[in-house]
């Protein structure tokens, strides 16, 4: 099956009136509403909430699946393309400001705060604190409250190395399987393309095992002072980008073995693949700021 | 339009839908038209409305703060309830009135002004607008929440904000779906102006307005996510023990403030620039002359966004910044008066040696111009550190910024109505009810808000319920300014908007304005369901269609 | 009312008075940009409303047709550049003496509490006096009541900061629960008071005289009723305010292993309970909206007095009921004490401060 020819698509095809947006905006009405009473435990929360979700991911279904059903059937021109690859490139921008509120976060509290709370000024609220952060020398907790338990710090090896070898490497894959679609090898695309996913959760798997480490074995939590904090928020949030990375993969590839994407056409693909590479630039940052420095 | 033929079906979203021949006459009915809008214009309308209930909604908790300080001692509220009539009368203001109002402008204009069929991605459009009625629906109930609404102020302060009940909870997250629908929308908008212009709409020939809307979609989406980082952190800190902004964990409280700002100071650029952009259409219609410096208005626009990145910190000159930071941003903020600059002189030189009429339109773009300037200086004295030590966090900042917001952002709005709404219903509004809304709001807003300078300099601190008595006079006289100005709010919606909405009213030619240029003037008023469907042919200076 | 001197004069139209140089050169500086920005405002309007008046249609104005021009556009870039630049130029020298807070005579921190000061005299004459500065109990009952009187209405406190003319003197900030900030309009001063960190700022007053504040970060619902009052004297006072406050402190100092009677320590209690207490839970002890009644309370009434005390030390709700701590052990005990005996509470229990020493931490 392929993308109909240039001249049987509208000049830019807009799409009828549509339920899905309504629908999805309900089911974050109860995400945000479940979420908000869940995290002031109210076990009802929860249960909103996870309706909410489950909601708004059939809901998602429906759209994109209408959105691929579009695509297949041609009514997506050039001109479409273009403004998905626009969109695609912007999403990526706004998500590199987002880790970017992180990362100032902890840059303000290596440079700035950590600092300033044990300079000489502040000795007059904080006696006793060294301002050392957090590393594996005895004492050097980041937090000068005493209200953090001792904890040690979580070094780039083992996993977080081996973690960037995977990431790397599933890159690679990737790039590889983009080849075969290219040369029309559907075949190979999808082998390569379920290595790459195989490799994502490879690297969740191995990040859960790393965070029951620190917890277990490291006694380093959330609550680890601000190095606990922008520990977990960060590769938090970045293991969380993976997970949908690696779903947005999963979901190319099962339309590919469905027969969906040309050799010629195939921004779907591009797509994630783009957002794949953009959470791998994210984790090398990590890897080298987080881990290293 | 070619043939379409939708694939799989759906319910309801296809009631209309087999429209294979040739101008679908798949004009939606009844409630489905809206709530599954596709239609940029009609999503325009949705935006418009809502955010006209958002200042409704909003200026209602003004009244109420301004009746509280009509006189010193408590009369009405609680110390504690004023604070939440404070901090969601800014949130509600801000995000819900004043932001999306411009997208809703965006929405309608944008295709019109470059000749496209519709916004880039159609159904994302109504997402982006669908996402804010969760939002505003858990941000307006978090009054009814135990320990009601949040208190902390619109801007959000670490530690305050720990302190707050459930309700902070809910607004956080209903900012984060306001982000987002920011995000989509602006993402929208980029691509729809990129991606679609027609054919012969260079980048340098497209209208103001479209530019600054570029331009604020790119800042949008640069700070949109870096405050959704910063009250994730709130809520991390609140209730997953993490320290950022708890110095006993190492955090700092300042470091929130630092983020804050970061995306808090291109906010403010945000709400002014597409008013710019307005206010760039029409001038040069009523002074039937072309915009001068068409390239330097461009080039200033771009550069008040970029500067607008660094020097968020003169919200924090009394944090105790290190001199050289304190120095560093005094400077930089107050380079932005250049380019700033730059757009009023455009503006007055557009003005000069024209033949001006003053219809309702241009009387809001003068008035605009005149109010908006005064409070630019205002932020000019305010961004001098020295003299910021005795105004921040005082009347006076309160006086400067809505000097730039409601004199600025919602006048330069109801001079778009003006110019537009005949464009936008097939109906002209009466002129008299024009004026009349015009000038007691100016006179109105000038009688609230001038006093406050006043109040500021001799030291009456902003978010006070209650205040010393020296203070009472220019309370008094801002309360009732307060109320004049939302009366006259409640005019232009009953006796200018509702009308118009109804039909009733003289009909609107094509061309309601002798001079006014562009590709909106090329279409019927009201303007029909589906335009531009076809790439139009343009003129060498892409105003005009030819066939 | 009349004008306060030292604080807000009726219907001012500028700031108030300076007392220090810093807030002279403040002054100057605003009025100095009051004239350039008026200067630019009646140019920049002065050709706008000639053109409004001139270039009407109306008046048979025919349109010209010129839309640009590289000289102009650059002269109206450059001239602004310059004129900010002079202006930024003339606040720097302003901005470095603001800062420059070292040689100080007399420092003192300033720490905010919801909702009040704590003044600490930390290096040279007075050291080690320590002094908490409270709202007057009756302003916050006139403001509840909404019939405020008086000229110093909101700004009049228990204890002012007592300071020498002439000498200049740091005030370091800090605070102990969310952002405050201290501030004197008559000095020129606002530094925000951050917990867990110091910020300094310094004065240095040329006249006596009482001079006003009020916290300029908002800190919570009674973020309007904690002003500041400095009272500036001459050396002589100051050394003879010094003697008296220290004579008094050693008198007045509450030995925390003295074990108190019944009476004595609601008699005690009843002062901290009107001075802290009652601008929120009410002379009534019944409380008012969210604020919970003390009369009746559970926790007040248990028997295990360690509950109440830890809700003293800790606060509770998230500080909406904000911790005590910086009270003293005799206050605590006293003022627990005289809400365990005091409405309807008739429990007999008294509180020792050595009960409260040994909750805190
Ligand atoms: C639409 C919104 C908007 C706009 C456009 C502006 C524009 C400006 N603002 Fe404003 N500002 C706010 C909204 C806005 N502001 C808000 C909401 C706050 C408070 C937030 C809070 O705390 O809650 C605030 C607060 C604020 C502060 C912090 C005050 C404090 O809290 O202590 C400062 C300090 O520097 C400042 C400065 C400026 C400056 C220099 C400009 C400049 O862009 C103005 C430039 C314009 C001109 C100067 C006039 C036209 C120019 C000429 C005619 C050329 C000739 C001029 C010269 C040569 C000088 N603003
Ligand atoms: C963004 C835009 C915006 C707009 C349009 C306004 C509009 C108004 N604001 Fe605004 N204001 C802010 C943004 C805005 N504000 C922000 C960001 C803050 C800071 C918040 C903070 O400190 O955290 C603030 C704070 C603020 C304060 C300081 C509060 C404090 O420090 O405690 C005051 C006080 O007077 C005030 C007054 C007003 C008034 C009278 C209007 C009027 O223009 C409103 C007019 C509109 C109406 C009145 C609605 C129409 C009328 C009706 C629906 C019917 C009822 C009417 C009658 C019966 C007459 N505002
Ligand atoms: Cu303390 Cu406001
Ligand atoms: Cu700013």
């Amino acid at each position: 099956m392929s993308a109909a020819s240039q001249g049987s698509a509208p000049h830019y095809y807009v799409p009828p009136p549509s339920r899905h947006p309504f629908m999805m905006a309900i089911g974050l009405f109860f995400v945000i509403l479940g979420a908000g009473q869940w995290i002031n435990s109210h076990a009802w929360g929860a249960y909103c909430l996870a309706f909410g979700l489950l909601w708004s991911f059939t809901v998602m279904r429906q759209w994109f699946g209408d959105a691929a059903r579009e695509s297949e059937s041609g009514l997506y021109s050039h001109h479409i393309d273009v403004s998905y690859r626009w969109s695609m490139s912007w999403f990526i921008f706004s998500e590199v400001m987002f880790f970017a509120a992180f990362f100032g976060a902890l840059y303000w509290a290596r440079a700035q705060s950590v600092p300033s709370l044990a300079s000489l000024e502040n000795a007059l609220l904080w006696p006793d604190f060294k301002g050392v952060w957090p590393s594996d020398a005895p004492g050097a907790t980041g937090a000068p409250g005493g209200l953090v338990e001792p904890f040690r710090t979580m070094g780039p090896w083992p996993i977080p190395t081996i973690n960037t070898a995977i990431l790397l490497t599933s890159g690679v894959t990737l790039t590889i399987a983009h080849h075969a679609l290219i040369a029309g090898r559907r075949a190979a695309c999808i082998g390569w393309m379920w290595l790459t996913v195989l490799l994502g959760i490879t690297f969740l798997g191995f990040q859960a095992y790393e965070y029951a480490h620190a917890y277990s074995d490291l006694n380093l939590k959330m609550t680890s002072g601000v190095y606990g904090s922008t520990f977990f928020m960060l590769t938090g949030f970045h293991g969380f980008h993976v997970f949908v990375g690696m779903v947005m993969l999963l979901v190319i590839t099962i339309r590919l073995m469905k027969g969906h994407f040309t050799p010629q056409r195939h921004f779907g693909f591009e797509g994630a693949a783009w957002y794949w590479h953009f959470v791998d630039v994210v984790w090398l940052g990590l890897y080298f700021i987080v881990y290293w420095m | 339009m070619s043939a379409v033929i939708h694939p799989g079906g759906h319910g309801a979203a296809h009631g209309h839908a087999d429209h294979d021949h040739e101008h679908a006459h798949d004009h939606p009915h009844g409630w489905r038209r809206w709530l599954f809008a596709t239609n940029h214009k009609d999503i325009g309308t949705l935006y418009l409305l809502f955010s006209f209930t958002m200042l409704m909604i909003g200026g209602v908790l003004a009244l109420l703060i301004r009746a509280e300080l009509f006189q010193p001692g408590l009369q009405f509220v609680n110390p504690e309830l004023f604070n939440q009539f404070t901090t969601m009368h800014g949130l509600i203001m801000v995000f819900g009135a004043i932001m999306p109002a411009f997208v809703g402008f965006a929405n309608w204009m944008i295709p019109l002004q470059i000749g496209a069929a519709d916004m880039a991605f159609a159904r994302m459009n109504n997402f982006s607008f669908w996402l804010m009625i969760p939002a505003a629906l858990t941000l307006v109930s978090s009054f009814f929440m135990p320990g009601g609404a949040p208190a902390a102020g619109w801007t959000l302060y670490a530690p305050l904000t720990l302190q707050m009940g459930p309700s902070m909870d809910a607004g956080i997250f209903a900012m984060h779906v306001l982000g987002a629908s920011s995000i989509m929308g602006s993402i929208n908008i980029i691509v729809t102006i990129l991606n679609m212009r027609a054919p012969g709409m260079t980048l340098m020939k497209m209208p103001m307005f479209v530019w600054t809307w570029l331009i604020t979609a790119y800042l949008l989406i640069a700070v949109m996510p870096v405050l959704a980082g910063a009250i994730t952190m709130t809520l991390t800190d609140r209730h997953f023990g993490t320290s950022f902004f708890n110095p006993a964990g190492g955090g700092d409280p300042i470091m929130y403030q630092h983020i804050f700002w970061f995306f808090g100071h291109p906010e403010v650029y945000i709400m002014i620039l597409p008013a710019f952009g307005i206010v760039s259409q029409i001038i040069p219609a009523f002074a039937r002359k072309p915009l001068f410096g068409y390239a330097s208005m461009v080039y200033a626009t771009a550069s008040i966004a970029i500067l607008s990145f660094i020097v968020w910190a003169h919200h924090m000159y009394t944090t105790g910044m290190p001199l050289t930071g304190q120095l560093f941003f005094m400077y930089a903020t107050m380079l932005i008066s250049v380019p700033t600059g730059v757009k009023v002189f455009n503006w007055l030189a557009t003005m000069w040696r024209g033949s001006m009429t003053f219809e309702t339109p241009m009387l809001w773009a003068v008035g605009f111009i005149f109010v908006f300037t005064m409070g630019g200086f205002t932020g000019l004295i305010c961004a001098m550190a020295p003299i910021d030590i005795n105004l921040q966090d005082t009347y006076y900042v309160v006086a400067h910024f809505h000097y730039v917001l409601v004199a600025g952002s919602l006048f330069a709005m109801f001079a778009g109505y003006y110019y537009w709404a005949p464009k936008w219903t097939g109906v002209m509004y009466s002129e008299t009810r024009g004026r009349i809304h015009f000038w007691l709001s100016l006179l109105f807003f000038n009688i609230t808000f001038f006093p406050m300078h006043f109040l500021g300099l001799a030291g009456m601190p902003r978010r006070y319920a209650d205040y010393p008595m020296q203070f009472a006079d220019f309370n008094a006289i801002a309360s009732v300014g307060a109320f004049g100005f939302g009366f006259m709010q409640v005019y232009f919606f009953l006796f200018v908007v509702l009308p118009m909405m109804r039909g009733r009213g003289e009909k609107a030619p094509q061309r309601p304005w002798e001079a006014a240029e562009g590709l909106e003037w090329e279409v019927p008023s009201p303007a029909p369901f589906h335009t531009y469907e076809h790439p139009p042919r343009l003129n060498a200076s892409a105003t005009r269609v030819i066939d | 009312v009349n004008d306060l001197p030292g604080g807000p004069a009726v219907r001012q139209l500028d700031f108030q008075p300076a007392a220090t140089r810093i807030a002279m050169d403040q002054h100057w500086l605003h009025s100095a940009m009051l004239v350039i920005c008026g200067l630019i405002c009646i140019a920049v309007f002065g050709v706008m409303f000639y053109s409004i008046v001139k270039h009407r249609k109306s008046r048979g104005h025919q349109p010209a047709h010129f839309h640009e021009s590289v000289a102009v556009e650059i002269a109206w870039t450059i001239v602004p550049f310059v004129i900010v630049i002079g202006m930024g130029a003339m606040a720097t020298q302003t901005v470095v003496a603001m800062k420059d807070t070292t040689n100080a005579e007399l420092t003192i921190k300033a720490t905010g509490y919801q909702w009040k000061w704590g003044y600490d005299y930390l290096k040279g004459e007075g050291e080690g006096i320590q002094l908490l500065s409270t709202l007057d109990a009756g302003q916050r009952a006139m403001s509840d009541a909404g019939k405020p009187e008086g000229d110093d209405y909101l700004l009049k406190v228990d204890e002012p900061l007592v300071v020498p003319v002439g000498r200049k003197i740091r005030i370091i900030t800090t605070a102990n629960d969310v952002i405050h900030s201290w501030m004197v309009p008559a000095f020129g001063v606002k530094q925000d008071a951050i917990p867990g960190f110091v910020r300094d700022t310094w004065f240095r007053a040329e006249k006596t005289g009482d001079f006003y504040g009020q916290c300029a970060e908002l800190c919570g619902k009674e973020h309007a009723y904690m002003p500041i009052h400095v009272k500036v004297v001459d050396a002589p006072a100051y050394a003879a305010w010094v003697d008296g406050r220290r004579k008094a402190m050693a008198a007045k100092a509450d030995d925390p292993a003295r074990v108190w009677k019944l009476d004595e320590m609601i008699a005690r209690g009843e002062k901290v309970y009107n001075a802290n207490c009652a601008a929120c839970h009410q002379a009534s002890g019944k409380g008012a909206g969210a604020i919970k009644p003390l009369d009746g309370s559970a926790v007040v009434l248990d028997a295990d007095k360690n509950k109440q005390i830890a809700v003293l030390l800790n606060g509770q709700n998230n500080g909406a009921m904000p911790s005590w701590k910086a009270l003293s052990d005799t206050e605590i005990a006293a003022v627990i004490t005289y809400t365990k005996n005091h409405w309807g509470n008739t429990t007999g229990q008294v509180v020792q401060p050595t009960d409260v020493i040994a909750l805190r931490k």
